[in-house]
């Protein structure tokens, strides 16, 4: 990208969007002490009773001046209904994007609001302040109606740099409403950003977005002075006042926020949670005060089912779906990481469990990592491990050694853009293959997806039962989208979990280490302390008596046995779960994440009366029973996937289908948008 | 783990024989191996374990068989890689007995990093290295502890590496015990086995093995019977570092030197396996040919808190201070919200 270029580049000159308007050219003119000087009483009252919910009143400081509201063309005072509507908060890696998403998400959830999110960081932890590398942006998609991905392009962008305008103003809608730190604007920044002039002097940016430069620095800054906080930290507070400010344009309530500051601060830092709500108030307060000619947008409750909820991302979700499995299955679990993006947060989360009874190991290496977890299988419990692609590829002699010693083992790959370090941060779904087939030998063993971020829960908890009732390793296949992203999850009653049930050897028989189980041809576990069971695991071939085997008709017997034992997982898989019909003119086929835009556009097209279905894979080996025929039912399968086609690969191999692939390898999910015109051209084919 | 009751034997009493597997012990004929095998079994019934609570781990090597040959858990696992099993196996259950067997190159070459973690973790198992400077399993090459110059298959013109010093690599990782047996002597293998075994904590012991087929005598210029009075110097604690035929000669420090002098000399040392300074053990763990005799007993010995008890005691501490974990607060965790 050349963004010296961007602005003769971007920024059409024919004039689609709104007109700018008075304020606007105000708020720029206007210096912060200005804006916020003094607020009549009358003012303040107003404000109050035109907000929808219950405010404290600010303080002197924040009152604001009639010239302000004489400034404004007359009130609207309305919302303008919308079913969804998606926000992207995007700043400097250190001016707290990701705390101000979180807090909007927060928000939104109780209203209740249909939600889901996605944080899009740098992997720098603080790239040099002000460049485009250092760039960091969460986004919030919420609805009154089912919301399953983050949202294609945001409607609303708050930019708290020009680096941050420069990396997302490409994303935001067309008449979109664009929030700017206009005191960031700085000729310094600029240049880093790689703007040759100001686009916040060019018209034809005001032309195409609903711009609304705010000097958001100023405007913290100033409504703290009688602050005793330090410069330093009152400009700190800045996120705050652009959150109350997008909390105004939505008609969110501030309390949850408040609330949040408070239980963060109030206690050890009353300064600090002081600063931080009158900041927030202030940047609500502004946009009450001036509201006038904004649009205001309404996003009305969504019907959402009966029942407790929480919000959960995707490795939070796998941690407490491996402590249930492991609760149900009687058994301890042990969790041996290292740390690597982005699973990392799964040995952070677990490492908070300690009062469940669960041993969480940082290991010395990715290596180590899963060693430890093998050991603590071998010794009874449930070992785990997570990683990501680089680690994967360390992993796989160990994954052999639990293959052919029949271990119960979950290997936890959350996915990233590879090749080698790749793309840390962003998604990917290209460690398929690999999972399918990345070790040496014939060593197949089965692989389950988690497809929305608290859908990790139960792909986790199926991780454990498939890996503890057919002794075999499971890779669970994950990707930085699901694992960073959030969403509401809908709290399982647990005694709707169905238990798992795995004995070990029983004492007082003689032990046959590979002796099988007819159903599942699993075998069964003697474990150390068990007295008269003493035998010898290893990577050497063993027989049914677990004694070393060179023999060639054994290890022909061996490997099918193994191979047959990971086939029969299906017999223990619930049949597909179709959007649609199960035939027709076009199955869209997908895995993994990929599954809240897909049926998205599904579930629409359908709705416009359209020929099309979908279905989402949790099981990629072995695949379910009923793939074959659903396959046949159809007489187009699009397969969309964030690799170059992996899943396509497997499908014509095994079905013999003229599957037609559709992939992206941009480290970004697919676009509803994109997979609707795709489905749409295969359909007017 | 011993019973607290004096003279009521915690288990039934086990001989050798209860630790002999009926396979085929396949190491060459006139191999160390056998004598270290013979030696375990020999010190494991003493020890007053249960024979279901002991758990032998190995990585891959000639040394990495030993499990398919003590009738008790084994596992034989990857390259390297035993120290992670066992930290694994010794995390989830305290109180297993576990012995980790190894060798030059599974130890300290492939497998160095796990081996030094492990070691200053202070996880409490024992770690028998096999050190034949060797890799005989592959027929034949160099290996990490062999000299410089050690011609192979993989080094015509002789390896140029310097080795490592098993016991020095223990040291540097902070080892709390820290021991050196030879394979010619099985009353002090099982001694040196038995010490490691009540040691709480990591323990590291050195034993040097002949490799008959690849790399044969190659401890002879220290413990062959013409050798071994003049250059093994055996170690006891509290007592003097004599040797010699009639302990005639002893050890005693110039400046940070050691030197050999005369045993009726004044200031010689008196070994102390838990002085808390590494000098004087690393002085011990450089000691050898060609100026001063090679060090065999038990070199270190300190205490410090094992790293699966610390483990388990942050569990236990959670469980006391947040009550142990239910159903409803893992899956509701701290903020939630009912929709009517």
């Amino acid at each position: 990208m050349d963004r010296a270029k961007f602005p003769a580049r971007q920024l059409p000159r024919s004039p689609p969007g709104r007109d700018s308007d008075d304020l606007g050219s105000f708020l720029k003119r206007a210096s912060p002490a200005e804006i916020l000087a003094g607020i009549s009483d009358a003012c303040l009252k107003d404000a109050e009773k035109s907000s929808p919910w219950t405010l404290t009143p600010p303080g002197p400081a924040l009152r604001f001046c009639h010239l302000i509201t004489k400034l404004m063309t007359p009130a609207t005072r309305g919302f303008r209904e919308m079913k969804s509507v998606v926000v992207r908060f995007a700043g400097d890696s250190g001016d707290g994007m990701q705390i101000v998403g979180e807090r909007f998400t927060d928000t939104s959830v109780t209203v209740p609001n249909a939600i889901a999110t996605f944080p899009d960081y740098p992997a720098e932890i603080r790239a040099p302040i002000g460049t485009i590398a250092g760039v960091s942006a969460f986004q919030v998609h919420f609805g009154s109606q089912t919301v399953l991905t983050p949202g294609d392009e945001p409607d609303a962008l708050v930019a708290m740099n020009p680096a941050a305008l420069a990396v997302h103003l490409y994303d935001l809608v067309e008449g979109g409403l664009l929030i700017v730190n206009s005191a960031a604007f700085t000729p310094d920044n600029l240049a880093m950003a790689g703007f040759a002039t100001n686009p916040l002097d060019d018209t034809a940016l005001t032309k195409k977005y609903d711009v609304l430069p705010l000097d958001i620095t100023g405007l913290a800054v100033e409504s703290l002075k009688d602050s005793p906080l330090t410069m330093k930290e009152k400009l700190r507070t800045k996120n705050f006042f652009a959150l109350g400010f997008t909390y105004w344009v939505y008609g969110r309530p501030l309390e949850p926020t408040i609330n949040y500051i408070n239980a963060k601060w109030a206690a050890k830092l009353p300064d600090v949670a002081d600063a931080n709500i009158r900041v927030l108030k202030a940047g609500y307060f502004l946009g009450e005060t001036t509201e006038t000619t904004r649009n205001r947008y309404m996003v009305a409750r969504a019907e959402v089912d009966p029942g407790t909820y929480r919000k959960i991302s995707g490795n939070d979700a796998i941690a407490l779906g491996l402590i249930a499995g492991a609760k149900k299955a009687g058994r301890d679990l042990l969790f041996s990481g290292y740390p690597i993006t982005p699973a990392s947060s799964i040995l952070e989360a677990l490492a908070g469990f300690k009062h469940f009874g669960i041993k969480t190991v940082q290991a010395e290496d990715e290596i180590a990592a899963i060693g430890v977890a093998i050991g603590a299988s071998f010794a009874g419990q449930i070992g785990v491990t997570g990683t990501s692609g680089p680690g994967m590829c360390l992993k796989s002699e160990f994954i052999g050694l639990a293959v052919s010693t029949e271990l119960p083992l979950v290997i936890v790959n959350v996915q990233r853009g590879g090749p080698s370090t790749g793309l840390p941060t962003k998604t990917e779904q290209s460690d398929l293959l690999q999972a399918l087939n990345g070790r040496h030998g014939e060593s197949p063993l089965p692989v389950v997806a988690a497809n929305s971020p608290s859908d990790c829960f139960r792909a986790a908890f199926e991780a454990v039962r498939i890996a503890l009732e057919y002794s075999t390793p499971v890779i669970l296949l994950s990707d930085g989208y699901l694992a960073n992203g959030s969403e509401p999850w809908k709290i399982p009653d647990d005694a709707s979990l169905p238990e798992i049930s795995k004995p070990f050897a029983e004492l007082g028989q003689p032990y046959i280490p590979f002796a099988r189980d007819l159903e599942t041809l699993a075998r069964t576990q003697a474990i150390p302390g068990q007295a008269g069971l003493e035998h010898r695991l290893g990577g050497l071939e063993k027989n049914e008596k677990g004694s070393i085997s060179y023999d060639s008709d054994n290890h022909a017997e061996m490997t099918r046995l193994r191979a047959a034992k990971v086939e029969a997982v299906a017999k223990s898989i619930p049949p597909l779960n179709i959007t649609g019909e199960r035939s027709g003119k076009l199955l869209v086929l997908g895995w993994g994440g990929t599954h809240g835009a897909i049926t998205s556009a599904v579930s629409t097209l359908r709705a416009e009366g359209f020929d099309v279905s979908s279905t989402n894979l949790r099981y990629l080996n072995p695949l379910p029973s009923d793939l074959g025929d659903l396959l046949k039912g159809f007489e187009k399968v699009l397969i969309p996937e964030l690799n170059s086609g992996q899943l396509s690969v497997i499908i014509r191999a095994k079905f013999l289908v003229d599957a037609i692939s559709m992939t992206k390898i941009m480290g970004r999910p697919f676009k509803v948008s994109e997979l609707r015109e795709r489905i749409l051209q295969l359909l007017n084919d | 783990m011993a019973t607290e009751i004096e003279n009521v034997p915690a288990v039934p009493a086990l001989t050798r024989k209860d630790f002999v597997t009926p396979n085929d012990v396949r190491w060459c004929p006139g191999c160390g191996d056998y004598a270290i095998l013979n030696s375990l079994q020999r010190a494991l019934p003493e020890l007053g374990v249960p024979r279901e609570n002991f758990v032998i781990i190995s990585g891959i090597g000639c040394s990495s068989r030993f499990p398919y040959y003590m009738q008790t858990y084994g596992f034989h696992t990857i390259h390297g890689r035993a120290p992670t099993v066992a930290t694994g196996v010794k995390v989830a259950n305290p109180d297993l007995s576990v012995w980790i067997v190894t060798g030059d190159g599974d130890g300290l070459s492939i497998g160095g990093n796990h081996l030094l973690h492990l070691l200053r973790r202070n996880l409490n198992v024992t770690i028998l290295l096999f050190n034949n400077r060797i890799y005989g399993l592959t027929k034949g090459q160099y290996s990490p502890t062999s000299p410089v110059g050690t011609r192979t298959k993989t080094t015509p013109g002789g390896s140029v590496d310097h080795p490592i010093n098993p016991l020095l690599f223990a040291l540097g990782a902070e080892a709390t015990f820290i021991a050196r047996t030879i394979d010619n002597n099985p009353k002090h293998m099982v001694e040196t086995f038995k010490a490691a075994h009540e040691h709480q904590g990591v323990s590291f012991v050195e034993i040097f093995q002949n490799c008959v087929i690849f790399n044969d005598s190659t401890w002879d210029p220290v413990y062959a019977k013409e050798n071994r009075d003049d250059q093994m110097l055996f170690l006891e604690a509290g007592k003097p570092l004599l040797f010699g035929k009639n302990k005639e000669k002893g050890i005693r420090l110039n400046g940070l030197m050691p030197e050999v002098v005369d045993a009726s000399a004044p200031d010689l040392l008196t070994h102390q396996p838990d002085h808390p300074s590494p000098l004087y053990s690393q002085m011990l763990a450089c000691m050898g040919l060609p100026d001063f005799p090679t060090p065999v007993g038990v070199i270190r010995k300190i205490e410090r808190p094992t790293y699966e008890s610390l483990i388990h005691n942050q569990v236990e501490d959670a469980k006391a201070k947040k009550g142990t974990g239910t159903w409803r607060e893992l899956l509701h965790g701290s903020s939630t919200w009912t929709v009517e």
